[in-house]
């Protein structure tokens, strides 16, 4: 029997834990795609090496179908795998995470199309493909090049997996909602995407689109700001080691996250014109981009060693 | 001397399909280039490259064991010099005297030495000769991946194997060495394979699931694909299937796969009440699957797709695209129906929230310039209905609120059209729309109708005058608006539809501020004389000539160019042009042709030569007068190349007598302007 979805995971972070990843949970803050969380986003910069997976349920409220349409959603689940640096051997290692999810490859037919990632919010972009499977792309993998506007070094390789997608494709339904979550033990019974999750996608669908208050989200998505400015502005660039150690870049970050999801929700209630677009997304960069700043001197500071090399703020 | 051969592997990541094949040449060239200023290679000596997805192959049959020594000559002091010149020069050159001797060079005889150079070996070049130049490979977009002081290429490189000779030429790139092995296909090979001679490489790709060569992999999928046509025929009809043609799609799958299987999926018969154009572009620009006609053309319910492997052994792979091509109609068609129940005209209003450009306004303002500029523009296109091409400018921008173009973007305009005609819209109105983009390239065709051809050069008029009034110019590679792509069109359209209309009239009816309308004049110029040489294929010189006369009227200066082109290889055009120079450097010395206004004074013209021509050029001006069969005229014009000659055999040009040098040139300053009605003559680069 095909995998259900929660094996599936199982077996992707089983795959990847064997490789020396660290298994983390979610993040708490809602993103729009796993690159966004601090283990992908601040752990890819400066030169120490990391291994991570993690499931991230990444929100993307234009995206949001009412529950109705059977391949598209508000909310959809990320699996994201960090390898710094890449590995020699890194599409092999990939290729082998799809075999042990049960896809034998000499079955189906797999391409890497050119696809490049660039997300202009995080000042981040990389080189890297669209995974096909049978003619459907299944994984995003990409090698980061810049992030936060600095150059990273090493270069780390990002695996993001469609976990919906690749779970219909396993269980071959045509919509998402029919995927089977868990599989039926004696005494429990099975549920479906749909029990787990239709309500999430109505109920969010109608908050996205007609509910939420455009003039709140304004508000909070300042206020979100105003903090994170007040505290990158607070930074003690100047001073000692353990002073830099203490201080709260992390959730400096947060505040990041939160407009960033704050300027999703006001482009899906259609309240951001496309020339005020570029101009917010521009703000949202600017604190993406002090963050990841701060975060490597921090990080200087945290490994008492002088300033790396290879850590070269692009300017 | 003995020669070996050469090959190299850079065995990569799966580089991007479109940035193949201009990598490969570049390779050639820069590699062969290097070894043939070695003189290591004939110059019409045999090379070839190949590539798939994961490897850029060189192959050279034969290249030299070492450069071979040379000798150069070093040319020392004279020898009238002194004998502690000649010395000095020896100890420089680290000889004896003796070994200098005396060669005669044009500018007298001087004390010489001949040095020989030893050639290089070339087992020894190629260590860092092949390194740089894989690295000097131009791609359009790089990346490192070992880290910032790491080398730069499209996607990483993960092996490297060079043989010269049978053996391996050792360099390393990103901390691969080169070595005797490769790799076979990801799943029908072995990832590592000794190698120890071209032939024998190519034996082992054989075998080891690599179609090396593209154009065998492009045979395999259009065999299979006949085959697969040829089989599903329905039972017992005479009907036959056929592959619609996309060779860039071909060649997309080409470079996507190492071994190319082509096989055939169905769709459900009842998608095939979306539009075509809909099915197509997901079939083509998503899935990069080829589609199928029906007998009578139209699109059957059939795809071909083609897997990076030798066979769908289970049928999974065929269902698996079946899957994902049902849940893209299935979009689509949600789209098309949710899309249905707003009609265009409806949209309008929507247009006020799309911003076309933040200083230049909505798409409602835009529309409502287009449909503004349409009524001006509507003199010079004499055939469109003025009132359908302007409702077609006013529903023309409602398609981007619909949900088939957000999704489909590549269909904006056709979306717009296939909708206007499924609500009621004149088949004039829909056309427009449905064209009012085109060409988005010069292979592209124009619009269909006089009514399209209309809109188009209004919404590209507008965009083009809007973007030069704010400072939006094109600059470099940046045209994010891609005004170049839009003076082009018009330049196309205005050729294509043989519109004689002005390019200042049509500039000026777009209201362009300031100084963008100087700007735009400028721009057209220049994407004018592009058309004319790259789309059409006329010469530069010929462009020259023509636009040096009037470059207002396309269709006009298109007919001189192809007269030109004609009346050329006729044995007296050349010489005319070269006496046509004579005459304007003549003036140009005696002051500038604008000095010699007017008509000359025929009283004052000597028998003979002068009034001959003069008789023969008045002639054949009454005769060719206000013709725009140009070719005739150019003909007319250079039968006067005999006249001209004699004229200046047998005529001083600069008279003695003030009065009749005046009027010659005046006569010349005549001729000048009355035969350069076509062309500037003297702008043609005579042979």
């Amino acid at each position: 029997m095909a995998l259900s979805f929660q094996d599936l995971i199982f077996r992707l972070q089983e795959f990847w834990g064997r490789q020396g990843c660290v298994i983390q949970t979610p993040y708490d803050v809602e993103v729009g795609a796993g690159t966004m969380c601090p283990e992908t986003f601040l752990r890819v910069l400066g030169p120490q090496p990391y291994r991570v997976a993690y499931v991230q349920p990444s929100r993307r409220p234009a995206d949001g179908r009412y529950g109705d349409n059977p391949n598209r959603l508000f909310k959809h689940w990320q699996l994201q795998v960090i390898l710094k640096p890449s590995p020699a051997d890194i599409q092999d290692l990939y290729l082998k995470s799809l075999r042990h999810i049960g896809i034998d490859l000499r079955k189906h037919d797999i391409k890497f199309e050119e696809d490049n990632w660039e997300s202009p919010t995080l000042g981040a972009w990389g080189i890297g493909w669209q995974v096909m499977l049978d003619g459907l792309e299944i994984t995003q993998f990409t090698y980061f090049q810049q992030c936060g506007g600095i150059d990273l070094d090493p270069v780390p390789a990002e695996l993001t997996y469609g976990l919906e997608r690749i779970a219909a494709f396993l269980q071959d339904v045509d919509s998402v909602y029919d995927i089977v979550w868990n599989p039926p033990k004696r005494g429990a019974s099975s549920f479906s995407y749909r029990d787990v999750r239709h309500a999430d996608e109505l109920q969010f669908s109608v908050y996205n689109f007609e509910r939420a208050d455009v003039a709140t989200l304004w508000q909070l998505f300042e206020l979100h700001e105003k903090e994170c400015r007040r505290l990158l502005a607070e930074y003690p660039s100047g001073q000692e080691p353990a002073e830099k150690r203490r201080f709260p870049v992390l959730a400096a970050y947060d505040q990041v996250l939160k407009c960033s999801h704050l300027f999703n929700l006001l482009d899906s209630r259609g309240a951001i014109s496309v020339t005020e677009r570029v101009a917010v997304i521009g703000r949202v960069r600017e604190l993406a981009v002090g963050v990841a700043r701060s975060w490597i001197d921090q990080n200087v500071a945290a490994t008492f060693t002088s300033p790396s090399e290879e850590a070269v703020v692009a300017e | 001397m003995p020669s070996n051969e050469f090959f190299l592997e850079i065995g990569t990541e799966e580089i991007p399909d479109w940035m193949i094949e201009p990598a490969l040449k570049e390779l050639q060239n820069l590699l062969w280039g290097d070894l043939l200023l070695r003189s290591l290679v004939q110059e019409d000596g045999l090379a070839e490259v190949h590539a798939t997805p994961r490897r850029l192959v060189l192959y050279i049959p034969a290249v030299l064991d070492k450069q071979p020594d040379i000798e150069k000559l070093v040319t020392g002091p004279p020898k009238s010099a002194p004998q502690r010149a000649a010395e000095s020069f020896a100890q420089k050159m680290g000889v004896p005297l003796s070994q200098i001797e005396v060669v005669s060079t044009p500018k007298g005889e001087y004390w010489g030495f001949r040095q020989k150079q030893k050639g290089l070996q070339t087992k020894e070049l190629l260590k860092t000769l092949v390194p740089d130049t894989v690295l000097r490979i131009h791609f359009p977009k790089t990346m490192y991946w070992t880290g910032k002081n790491g080398p730069r290429f499209i996607r990483p490189i993960r092996s490297l194997l060079a043989l010269y000779g049978r053996r391996v030429v050792p360099f390393s790139i990103a901390g691969v060495k080169s070595a005797a092995y490769t790799f076979g296909h990801r799943v029908l090979g072995k990832p590592r394979i000794k190698v120890t001679g071209f032939q024998q490489f190519l034996e082992e790709l054989k075998n080891n699931g690599v179609v090396l060569k593209a154009d065998e992999r492009r045979e395999k999928i259009l065999a299979d694909a006949a085959r697969l046509l040829a089989a599903a025929q329905p039972e017992g009809s005479p009907r036959r299937r056929t592959l619609r043609e996309n060779p860039t799609l071909l060649n997309t799958l080409v470079y996507l796969t190492e071994f190319p299987t082509a096989d055939m999926g169905q769709f459900d018969p009842a998608y095939l009440e979306l539009p075509e154009e809909v099915l197509v572009t997901v079939m083509q620009h998503h899935q990069k699957y080829l589609s199928v006609s029906d007998a009578a053309g139209k699109l059957a319910p059939r795809f071909i797709f083609v897997m990076n492997l030798d066979e769908d052994s289970s049928g999974a792979i065929c269902h698996g695209n079946e899957r994902v091509l049902r849940a893209r109609f299935n979009d689509a068609r949600f789209f098309w129906e949710t899309d249905q129940k707003t009609p265009l005209r409806d949209r309008l209003p929507m247009l006020e929230h799309v911003t076309f450009q933040s200083q230049l306004g909505t798409y409602r303002q835009k529309t409502e310039r287009n449909v503004a500029l349409v009524r001006r523009l509507a003199a010079f296109v004499p055939q469109a209905p003025v009132e359908h091409a302007a409702r077609a400018a006013e529903l023309a921008k409602c398609d981007l609120t619909t949900e088939l173009v957000k999704e489909f973007t590549e269909l904006q305009g056709v979306v717009g059209g296939l909708y206007a005609r499924a609500q009621g819209e004149p088949a004039e109105v829909a056309d427009a729309i449905y064209d009012h983009y085109k060409p988005e390239s010069m292979e592209e065709r124009s619009p269909r109708t006089p009514a399209g051809a209309l809109v188009a050069l209004a919404d590209k008029l507008d965009t083009l005058a809007g973007c030069f009034t704010i400072g939006l110019k094109p600059s470099g590679s940046s045209d994010p608006f891609a005004l170049r792509r839009a003076t082009q069109g018009v330049v196309k359209i205005l050729g294509d539809h043989n519109l004689h209309a002005p390019l200042l009239e049509l500039i000026a009816a777009a209201q362009p501020a300031g100084e963008a309308a100087g700007q735009l004049l400028e721009f057209f110029l220049d994407r004018l004389r592009y058309y004319l040489r790259e789309v059409r294929g006329f010469r530069y010189d010929e462009v020259n000539a023509v636009l040096a006369v009037g470059a207002q009227d396309v269709p006009d200066a298109i007919a001189r160019c192809e007269a030109v082109r004609q009346v050329r290889p006729t044995s007296n055009f050349e010489p005319l042009s070269a006496a046509f120079k004579r005459i304007q450097n003549i003036l140009r010395k005696a002051g500038g042709v604008e000095q010699f206004q007017g008509d000359p004074e025929t009283s004052l013209l000597e028998a003979g030569a002068e009034t001959e021509l003069y008789a023969q050029a008045r002639r054949v001006l009454e005769e060719t007068k206000g013709s725009t069969d140009y070719e005739m005229v150019l003909r007319r014009t250079a039968e006067l190349r005999p006249a001209v000659d004699t004229f200046f055999d047998k005529v001083l040009v600069m008279a003695e007598d003030e009065r009749v040098r005046r009027n010659r040139l005046t006569f010349l300053a005549w001729l000048l302007r009355a035969f350069t009605r076509v062309a500037d003559f003297s702008e043609i680069v005579v042979s």
